[in-house]
């Protein structure tokens, strides 16, 4: 790994008045990598993002673009580009005059600019369409543009700001796939901020999750999903039942906890760092929950109970259980398999769960976590 | 139930019917028709163009109108010149309190009658006036200086008086752009310079365009303060309007002159209009 | 607020410094007359005498204050008394306009809207003499026909008021028209749909909600009427209004006695413009 990094930041901090937005954050993006940072509103990504594109200062630490500090370089003369949020087109331009705009500021000549401008539109699709207004593009297209009209000057860094927010669902989906597509072909790194675990898990290579001005893990989308290092990351990525618990009893890496409703769940203690008397989150995927009309199916199981069916929320394939605990009354959510099996499952009918020691997620609470 | 809403709506167009045709319409028809009147003797009259002959023929009446019109001109353009670094300031550098703030700061002052104005600039420029008195009194002076009646002092109060029509829709277009065009702009490397020149003044056209008509108008039928602090050769065209209505009373060569005054800045209006594609409704609605 | 764009620090002093400069411009002649009301001086220039309250107060000549000085405080009932007329006149057909413009849908709409604009591109000086104008070949026509006199129709405070209603009225109509464009016809429907007449529907919910805008329209009104001059100088006849007076008074020479009367008209100026934007600023 001597290649230096496109983009790298350390110890970079951003307080305003007494408030930390962003408190010495760490993190370098290889070349060519879709790196997102994926946080709720509020998390400190959009100055983050900020930072790195030069419209704020950081307060402390360094940034690095190629290997070479940038915080002295002013916006205009950055090797990043942005995509706004709501894309900020120029209305009074139209599309080729929009694509060219930061070509006209290097001075390049206007025959150079018409080439360059309609070689960039047809690369992400929309040859031709230079002389049209933007009021004229679908909300999908208006984002190629935008991001065409980065992709011109050849950024080394190209900053995302959550510019799927404006479009409606259906677009979202496709859109995802799309910027990733044009991503792998442009071959640029890419810095993506979103508040939308799903555009975070299909296109990026690697996640930054943000939570209060620090990143609580950075890693894969496999990596988050399966193996959240903090209980914020366990709750925020992905759907999951969640249990305040005290740890009761620990043998052997194995951790036995009751909840405040009185439920006994197994886990595992990877850290070995839970004692007994120990306050804990408690997180189970609802597709982790096996179900069974038969008890012998999860008997095996480390947590096993009986539940009858609260309410079914039918979604297609993303359907959804809702079980009352028979002795405890807790709530479960739980992934409905779409085999069929369960098809004809109705309301009050009594079913039995169970899921496995090691899908049980356990992490102190109190904002302390397990692997410190 | 449709004969008592047709009832309503008559009963809502007959106040503006009524103050159209009587105050408006009627009174510029009767106007034109008095132009157009020649006295050949005590009550005879004879229709033509007479009136308007005189203004062509004589110098002094076509010169005060070119001179009204293009220092109306110069005084649209100081405004604006003077007008937008300070409504950029309001709408794009200042925000919460202190933008309404100054946005109140550069209405109050005209809530108060131009009268006033006028008559506070009087005091400050005329030759026993405070910056004559300043000027002695620093030593940059040895004797009282005038600086009450000349154009300079009529441009100053032309400006003064018409500064919030220029401000008022420029700080309302400038509001409505939206800051993430300008890092935008920033961001694919422009300098201030071209992003000013490229993204800010295309967007705030509409406002531009609308503060200057009315600045313009506003200037172009102004009374008060050319003849206050231009004094007696101030050669405002209004002036010479209210010489021939009341002192001289001549109505008929008066109403050519309201007419070619009224031609003239409709002709601006419309042309401006035109060349930033606007229409009425929209530009005066700010 | 753009905070994203750095400038050199020189660069943001200067400019802080000119928008300061700019509100001292603007500011300096509304102070200066102020100041000079309280100049113990027959004239309202420097020196500085000392201070007084004789141009208010004051019962000897020359220090007559405002508020004994005849002339001056009847020009100041005259414009309030226009300035009444102006205003509900204005509201009156300012409200029925913009019922009209905004409730229906008629031929020639667009025209007419048009027409109500006018009285703004034309200058004040031209409405004034084509009013005169009119109203005088009205009044000698009339004459002419039955013998009598038809005094109102000549200079004098009738043709004031119709002069300055003749555009103020245009103000009045943007400003209740834009509040009306922002309320929801359902609510009256709802009304309708509760037994309410139409009428009733319209006494009981639009004119409530339209309130604002039209105690904003007449303030507006007010304001406009007490300073208005062009239109007002070729309309006016014995009773002259106040701006009027001043101007009389200015062009012979002025005494402090009118930096009073200006600094009373900025107090109440001030008041009356704070108290329409409250108005306006309630409607939304």
């Amino acid at each position: 790994m001597s290649e230096t990094p496109d983009l790298e930041c350390r110890d970079i901090s951003k307080s305003f008045d007494d408030f930390k937005a962003v408190n010495d954050v760490s993190f370098s993006v290889p070349q060519g990598t879709f790196f997102s940072i994926l946080g709720p509103s509020g998390c400190g990504k959009t100055t983050l993002l900020r930072m790195i594109a030069g419209f704020q200062e950081p307060s402390s630490g360094d940034l690095l673009i190629k290997g070479k500090s940038v915080l002295d370089v002013p916006p205009n003369k950055r090797p990043v580009s942005m995509v706004f949020q709501h894309l900020a087109l120029f209305p009074m331009m139209n599309i080729g005059a929009n694509v060219g705009f930061g070509l006209r500021q290097r001075g390049v000549n206007k025959t150079d600019i018409t080439k360059q401008v309609e070689r960039v539109l047809e690369r992400v699709g929309l040859g031709g369409v230079a002389e049209r207004p933007v009021s004229s593009l679908s909300g999908g297209q208006k984002q190629r543009v935008a991001i065409a009209r980065c992709m011109v000057l050849e950024p080394d860094v190209l900053l995302l700001d959550e510019p799927l927010g404006a479009l409606d669902l259906k677009l979202r989906e496709h859109m995802k796939i799309e910027l990733k597509q044009l991503q792998s072909e442009f071959n640029t790194t890419f810095v993506y901020i979103t508040h939308d675990q799903s555009e975070a898990l299909v296109m990026s290579d690697q996640i930054a999750v943000m939570n209060q001005g620090v990143f609580e893990q950075v890693g894969t989308a496999k990596e988050l999903y399966y193996e959240p290092d903090t209980a914020f990351v366990a709750g925020f990525v992905g759907e999951a039942n969640r249990f305040t618990a005290k740890v009761k009893g620990s043998a052997g890496g194995s951790v036995e906890m009751v909840t405040s409703d009185g439920q006994t769940l197994h886990g595992l203690d990877a850290r070995r760092s839970l004692s007994v008397g120990d306050s804990v989150d408690i997180f189970v995927r609802p597709e982790a929950v096996r179900l069974s009309r038969n008890q012998a199916d999860v008997a095996a199981m480390g947590n096993t109970g009986q539940g009858k069916v609260a309410n079914i929320l039918f979604n297609g394939a993303n359907s959804q259980l809702i079980l009352r605990d028979q002795t405890t009354g807790a709530e479960l959510n739980v992934a409905l398999p779409q085999t069929g099996e369960f098809r004809d499952l109705a309301r009050d009918d009594v079913i039995h769960f169970g899921w496995e020691q090691q899908q049980t997620r356990v992490y102190l609470a109190d904002g302390e976590q397990t692997d410190v | 139930m449709s004969d008592r809403s047709k009832l309503t709506f008559w009963l809502l167009l007959a106040p503006l019917l009524i103050w159209l045709l009587t105050l408006i319409i009627l009174p510029h028809v009767g106007m034109f028709l008095v132009s157009l009147r020649e006295k050949v003797g005590v009550r005879e009259y004879e229709t033509g163009f007479a009136n308007y002959a005189v203004f062509f023929n004589e110098p002094l009446y076509w010169n005060t109108f070119a001179r009204t019109a293009y220092m109306s001109i110069a005084a649209t353009l100081l405004t604006l010149l003077i007008g937008f670094p300070i409504a950029y300031y309001i709408a794009k550098l200042t925000r919460g309190r202190s933008k309404t703030t100054l946005f109140l700061m550069c209405l109050i002052p005209f809530w108060v009658s131009e009268l006033v104005r006028t008559f506070g600039w009087m005091i400050l420029l005329r030759e026993t006036g405070v910056f004559s008195n300043l000027l002695q009194y620093v030593g940059l002076a040895s004797g009282p200086v005038e600086m009450l009646y000349n154009d300079a002092a009529i441009m100053t109060g032309l400006v003064y008086t018409s500064m919030l029509f220029m401000v008022v829709p420029l700080v309302t277009t400038l509001d409505s752009l939206d800051d993430s065009l300008i890092e935008a702009g920033y961001d694919l490397g422009a300098s201030g310079f071209a992003i000013l020149r490229e993204i800010v003044i295309p967007h705030a056209m509409p406002g531009i365009v609308s503060g200057c008509i009315v600045v313009f108008m506003l200037s172009l039928g102004n009374y008060l303060t050319p003849i206050l602090l231009g004094g007696k050769d101030s050669l405002w065209f209004t002036g010479l309007i209210y010489s021939q209505f009341i002192t001289r009373f001549n109505w008929e060569l008066g109403s050519a002159f309201g007419f070619l005054l009224l031609g003239l800045s409709s002709l601006i209006v419309f042309v401006g209009l035109k060349l930033s594609r606007q229409s009425l409704g929209k530009t005066m609605a700010q | 607020m753009i905070t994203g764009i750095p400038q050199s620090a020189g660069f943001r002093w200067a400019y802080k410094a000119y928008v300061t400069l700019f509100f001292i411009y603007l500011a300096l002649p509304l102070a200066t007359v102020c100041v000079f009301a309280f100049n113990n001086s027959v004239f309202p220039s420097l020196p500085w005498e000392g201070f007084t309250w004789a141009w208010f107060f004051g019962t000897e000549a020359p220090y007559i204050g405002v508020f004994h000085e005849r002339p001056i405080l009847r020009s100041i009932v005259t414009s309030g008394v226009v300035a009444f007329w102006v205003s509900l006149l204005a509201v009156f057909v300012g409200t029925c306009n913009a019922f009209l413009f905004v409730r229906h849908e008629f031929r020639g709409k667009g025209f007419l809207y048009i027409l109500m604009l006018l009285p703004l591109i034309i200058p004040g000086i031209i409405l004034g003499i084509s009013i005169l104008v009119f109203s005088s070949s009205v009044a000698n026509f009339l004459e002419d026909a039955t013998g009598l006199w038809f005094d109102g129709l000549r200079p004098g405070l009738i043709l004031v008021i119709l002069g300055q209603f003749s555009f103020i009225t245009t103000f009045a109509t943007l400003v209740i028209s834009a509040r009306l464009q922002k309320f929801d016809p359902s609510l009256e429907e709802a009304a309708l749909n509760l037994g309410a007449t139409r009428w009733g529907a319209v006494r009981a919910v639009t004119l409530p909600f339209l309130f604002p805008a039209m105690a904003a329209a007449g303030v507006v009104a007010v304001l406009m009427s007490f300073e208005n001059f062009n239109t007002t100088l070729m309309l006016v006849g014995s009773d002259a209004p106040l701006t009027i007076t001043m101007f009389d008074r200015l062009k012979l020479g002025s005494t402090p006695v009118l930096n009073a009367v200006s600094l009373l008209l900025i107090v109440v100026s001030a008041l009356l413009g704070l108290a329409s934007l409250l108005l306006q600023k309630r409607k939304d």
